[in-house]
């Protein structure tokens, strides 16, 4: 059974998401070196975590005429966005919230990203921040519905909105197996919340770095870090909805949440530098036109499952 | 039930509320008006409707950035570099507004409430939605038709180029003649 | 406690109402309206919770309340694009073609 965690639980969330983002993190740094040709030493493991005090402690870029209210705040938002998402999340059998309606929670927390890196592009007051900020705001209105679609999906194959009961009502068959496009487009969204991978349009080389051009120093480090947290969260969220959550034959349940999470988290920075960038506009008419179709085609067959078989397979 | 939540979420609420009409930048007035709609969700959620709050959460940060990108597009002054005043009738709104506040106060506190009429549900968002699929079902299909016509009215609106604009004349031109090419059809 | 929630409530619809009747431009117009639907999504809540808990049409009438926000910031937008591109403005002073 899946219980409340207690309350010194709150400062694992932020510390446990750290701990699998860094992993993350270190596992690209090595793809980057090998598709560099380096070799893999000390350096390039110890490399992102050797930029977090650096960045610390470099000095912030300013531009003339900010709006430094609204881009302090839109920089905290995005790893606020990471960590508020991943209160939900249940590791192995502890979770720190037990909200009935933790999949819209968790929603809610990740659309904060856009309220975040719109704010962000805009305070700066520079051109192509602002271009970043707008990018992201059009990926968002691209990538949104399907992503919601899909979590109704999973919600629906276990008739209830919390995360727990959801990993509970998969002790048969994963939802990933016969839900396979909303575990696909679940993914697919994760890369997009997080603006990275094929999504990375907001923040592109073509941009000189869009949302991220004007970022030195701490405030550089909460953009990255925050990206890292969400996709971080993302996949520890997929973990429960579709992947089984804690189930598992040999392992305690907290470590097969672990193995699945650091699985779906090695895929997708694989994927990372396997795709290339998509631009909003698009994806906007394949999201609007194929996937939202296809994710309310998901959503019926998987109620009608339920329905005949009275409960998930 | 500690009234602490109350007193942070109520006044921020009021407060972000009355700063969207002071602040002279309008992406800033946009985000006051979302940081008035995350309290009330806060407080929709303390009061025991999560589901609800948690909702109005989603939707009200996703529905401020949507107009924040119009209000920048069509509000003069969106950074509020200059001082900016687009009133017509200050005084008069003023005094109508704060009239209607003292007849409602007048009113919520001389109103004879009654006492409260059983509990609350285990499970409020469970009762809301068979309440909705079952005896509410009417409210549920004029919601769905509502915001379908509003869909198809918005889109008819705004936009100002149709299929005879994109197909050509007989229909048959592909690729669309679009101004930006599209993800599906070229 | 109620009451307090009302008072809220009535507050935020006061502001609303403010915006609504003294600001020119559409889009103000349109975020005094939501602080007015605000003010009676906060309302309708503390009803629901203070007085008729085990009813289901607080939250029904929550529903309705928030879908007409998103009905009305829709086609408070769309409106204004049609009379931007019509005319180049966004203020009602200008769009008063109804008055004689």
């Amino acid at each position: 059974m899946v219980g409340s965690a207690p309350l010194w639980a709150v400062l694992a969330v932020p510390a446990v998401l750290a701990v699998f983002a860094l992993t993350a993190a270190t596992a690209d740094a090595v793809l980057a070196a090998r598709a560099a040709g380096q070799r893999v030493t000390w350096t390039v493991l110890a490399a992102p975590l050797a930029e977090v005090p650096r960045l610390l402690a470099a000095q912030r870029r300013t531009t003339p005429a900010p709006d430094a209210l609204l881009w302090r705040l839109g920089l905290a938002a995005i790893p606020a966005a990471g960590v508020l998402s991943a209160v939900v999340i249940p590791f192995g059998h502890v979770t720190v919230s037990r909200m009935s309606v933790g999949v819209v929670w968790f929603n809610a927390m990740e659309v904060l990203t856009w309220a975040g890196v719109w704010m962000a592009g805009w305070g700066p007051n520079s051109v192509l921040s602002l271009v970043g900020g707008y990018r992201f705001v059009a990926q968002g209105l691209a990538y949104e519905l399907p992503l919601m679609f899909a979590l109704i999906c999973a919600a629906t194959g276990a008739q209830s909105l919390n995360a727990a009961d959801i990993a509970a009502a998969q002790g048969h068959l994963w939802f990933a197996v016969w839900m396979p496009a909303a575990f696909a487009v679940y993914l697919v969204s994760v890369y997009a919340f997080s603006f990275l991978g094929p999504f990375a349009y907001p923040a592109g080389r073509d941009l000189a770095g869009g949302v991220a051009a004007e970022l030195s120093g701490p405030d550089r480090l909460m953009l990255e870090a925050g990206r890292w947290l969400l996709l971080t969260s993302g996949a520890g969220m997929a973990v429960p909805l579709f992947l089984g959550g804690g189930a598992g034959p040999a392992l305690p349940p907290w470590a097969w949440s672990a193995v699945k999470t650091l699985a779906v988290l090695g895929l997708l920075v694989w994927g990372r530098r396997r795709l290339p960038v998509i631009r909003a506009d698009r994806y906007a008419e394949l999201a609007w036109v194929v996937l939202i179709p296809l994710m309310i085609a998901q959503a019926l067959a998987v109620a009608l499952v339920v329905l005949t078989m009275g409960g998930p397979p | 039930m500690t009234n602490v939540v109350f007193w942070i979420l109520a006044p921020l609420a009021a407060a972000s509320g009355f700063m969207v009409f002071v602040f002279n930048s309008m992406a800033r007035a946009t985000i006051a008006l979302l940081v008035s709609f995350l309290a009330s969700g806060g407080l929709l959620i303390w009061l025991g409707l999560a589901y609800l709050g948690t909702v109005v959460i989603l939707m009200m940060i996703m529905e401020m950035v949507i107009m924040a990108v119009f209000m920048i597009a069509y509000m003069m002054n969106p950074a509020g570099l200059t001082q900016m005043s687009m009133y017509h009738n200050k005084r008069g709104s003023l005094a109508i507004g704060t009239a209607t506040f003292v007849l409602l106060a007048a009113g919520i506190f001389a109103a004879p409430w009654p006492h409260r009429a059983g509990r609350a549900p285990r499970d409020p968002t469970f009762q809301l939605g068979t309440a909705l699929m079952g005896p509410q079902m009417l409210t549920m299909i004029v919601l769905g038709v509502t915001l379908f016509a509003t869909m198809v009215a918005a889109v008819v609106l705004a936009t100002h180029r149709g299929r005879y604009d994109r197909f050509g004349d007989d229909l048959k031109r592909r690729p669309p003649a679009d101004p930006v090419r599209g993800g599906v059809d070229g | 406690m109620l009451q307090l929630f009302l008072l809220l409530a009535a507050a935020l619809f006061a502001i609303g109402l403010y915006g609504a009747l003294s600001q020119q431009s559409i889009v103000m117009i349109m975020m005094g309206l939501e602080l007015m639907l605000n003010g009676v999504t906060v309302a309708a809540g503390a009803f629901w919770h203070y007085l008729a808990p085990a009813s289901v049409a607080g939250q029904v009438i929550l529903v309705v309340v928030v879908v007409a926000m998103a009905v009305e910031m829709a086609m408070g937008f769309a409106v204004t694009t049609a009379i931007f591109r019509a005319r180049d403005v966004d203020m009602t002073d200008m769009a008063a073609d109804l008055k004689r």
